[in-house]
């Protein structure tokens, strides 16, 4: 088990809070670009796409698919439609969650040489970033990095002497929470409103423009070349469970450390709030907390010696989503927060399908009439059958069954909170 | 009529894209960005070279938050309104603004200095509550920080 002092930080590893990120002679002379020199020079595609499903890295968007497994769907050899593209998802806008605006302003280096490696293994022709608006920091950053990764020939015609080609862009969004959903991202760098798409068929097979595609989210991509430069057994054994790597994991509220922290994959919960956010802020008292930003099952007390991984947060009946938890305290609303999240969520909502479009407004109404002191015990049913309604299965995409997590483990774990604002009739915490 | 400026800055973003269309988020974004907002004429101006009808141009402007269709001041006051921010006290940074300001959510100073608008998480919870003015980020907001920022923008 690596120990906490010397463990390895290979995404941060480069990161100094207190200079700009490494500039491409600095991000060389750390030894960067190797991994992709040996991805392209001495593997053949299928190879890196082995390796990284070997490795047992899982995508760190949220969903937590086995990111070497999404690569092997895209067809591969001379019949294979082109051009293939690979986008990186940096459109993180999922409330709660700061963990990839670390990567994109600490080493953007890093993440241009894992998309080598990554559209190398699928046979991308050009790779796009999908960037959300609000990162203006990470754009001007990043456009220097792909400007210079193009002047050294790592990007442009005949990488490292391969015979492979690929073409790099930045492409920065116009706003919407949706656009993180990977057919919705797909439809907005068509230019089009950002509604997603029915799958199957998946964006591998038929994707932008209706060519071969993988998205990844940024974390995942800046752990591929490493992957390819120390192998899978190193990878694995980053790691305290049986999903390698490390993980960028964030806490937020009223904690007294608040932050971000490459930390071995499967670090305890309490390990997380308590030893390095420095646990609840004086006064204040844990209540439950969202694991992986707005869409994940509250977890409570009971759940702190849990281990963050996808599995172990999985059989607690939430997900570990993006690893950047939200802390509730005790002087926090259950139903306040309940309603915030909600309104997030039917703003967010494309209108698209109908129980999102007219369900998170149903939602929010009686979630309002509640806070407000004008709410029924009745209500309560009534939310229960809305999070069935908008759940898996009756929707396009995850933002409906993403909204319905917070709100039904809410109503489980904060039910007397609920009840006596309805008793009540008001919001206990605003007099 | 688009000016030579936008003309070339949207050509680029052309030649990125397998489709012409693909660009008209870009475009659009560029027009924005000289003009201060999409105007109708904005709009057809860049229908005109994305090669769309301003309709079907428009039913994608109409569908970005940060694609402005009225106008808007000088600087765009953007305040987070997410979970983490609330927990925080985003309230009275709201509130704050609103009574500083003299305006409500969406409304635009009489001089035309500003404009407030609410804005979905900006991903910078561990220093919250956050809010952006134009392009850039102020964070740990308190009412007394909130006066000094303003200040800067003229």
């Amino acid at each position: 088990m690596p120990s906490e002092k010397n463990m390895e930080r290979p995404l941060t590893k480069n990161i100094d809070p207190d200079r700009g990120p490494l500039d491409l002679k600095g991000y060389v002379a750390a030894g960067g670009y190797e991994g992709a020199r040996k991805a392209l020079t001495s593997h053949q595609p299928g190879d890196v796409t082995e390796l990284v499903k070997n490795s047992g890295l899982k995508g760190r968007g949220g969903a937590g698919f086995s990111t070497g497994m999404k690569w092997s769907f895209v067809p591969m050899g001379e019949d294979a439609p082109h051009p293939k593209y690979l986008v990186c998802n940096a459109d993180e806008m999922e409330p709660g969650t700061f963990k990839d605006r670390l990567l994109l302003e600490g080493d953007p280096h890093s993440l241009i040489e894992g998309m080598i490696v990554a559209a190398y293994a699928i046979q991308a022709d050009v790779a796009y970033i999908f960037l959300r608006w609000g990162y203006t920091h990470a754009a001007g950053l990043l456009r220097r990095a792909i400007s210079e990764a193009e002047e050294a020939g790592y990007l442009g015609k005949n990488i490292f002497s391969s015979g492979y080609n690929l073409e790099m862009y930045l492409h920065i969004s116009a706003g919407r929470y949706i656009c993180g959903e990977e057919t919705a991202l797909l439809s907005s760098l068509e230019g089009k409103r950002a509604n997603p798409r029915a799958k199957p068929p998946f964006p591998q097979v038929s994707g932008l423009f209706g060519k071969p595609t993988i998205v990844q989210n940024v974390e995942t991509l800046c752990n591929v070349h490493h992957i390819l430069n120390h192998g899978v057994d190193w990878y694995k054994n980053l790691s305290l469970t049986e999903e390698g790597g490390t993980k960028l994991y964030g806490v937020s509220g009223k904690v007294k450390n608040p932050g971000c922290w490459e930390l071995p994959m499967g670090t305890p919960v309490r390990e997380i709030l308590e030893g390095h956010a420095g646990g609840m802020r004086d006064g204040l008292q844990f209540r439950g907390l969202l694991p992986g930003g707005a869409s994940t099952d509250f977890l409570v007390e009971e759940h702190l010696d849990l281990a963050m991984d996808y599995a172990t947060i999985g059989k607690a009946g939430s997900r570990m989503g993006t690893g950047t938890m939200i802390v509730m305290d005790d002087q926090t609303c259950p139903v306040g927060m309940a309603l915030n999240l909600q309104q997030f969520f039917a703003q967010e909502s494309c209108g698209w399908c109908t129980p999102c479009r007219d369900g998170l407004p149903h939602v929010v109404k009686i979630l309002s009439a509640i806070e407000n002191g004008e709410g029924r015990m009745e209500d309560l049913d009534k939310l229960s059958a809305m999070c069935k309604y908008m759940g898996p299965g009756n929707t396009f995409c995850a933002l409906a069954p993403g909204a319905a997590e917070p709100l039904q483990s809410a109503l489980k774990y904060f039910r007397e909170d609920f009840e006596n604002h309805i008793q009540g009739k008001k919001c206990p915490w605003r007099n | 009529m688009l000016t030579s400026e936008e003309r070339t800055e949207i050509e680029a973003e052309i030649a990125h894209y397998e489709q012409k269309q693909a660009a008209c988020i870009e475009a659009m974004k560029i027009v924005q960005k000289h003009r201060g907002w999409l105007s109708d004429d904005g709009i057809r101006d860049v229908a005109e070279i994305m090669e769309m009808t301003p309709a079907e141009l428009d039913s994608v402007a109409t569908f970005y938050n940060l694609l402005f269709r009225q106008p808007v001041g000088r600087h765009v006051v953007m305040v987070c309104d997410s979970v983490s921010c609330w927990i925080m006290g985003y309230e009275n940074i709201r509130q704050y603004l609103m009574d500083k300001l003299e305006i409500g959510m969406g409304e635009t100073t009489q001089d035309g200095r500003f404009t407030l608008l609410p804005i979905c998480c900006l991903g910078n919870c561990d220093r919250a509550p956050a809010m952006m003015v134009g392009e850039d980020l102020h964070q740990d907001l308190t009412p007394e920080k909130i006066d000094a920022i303003l200040e800067k923008y003229a």
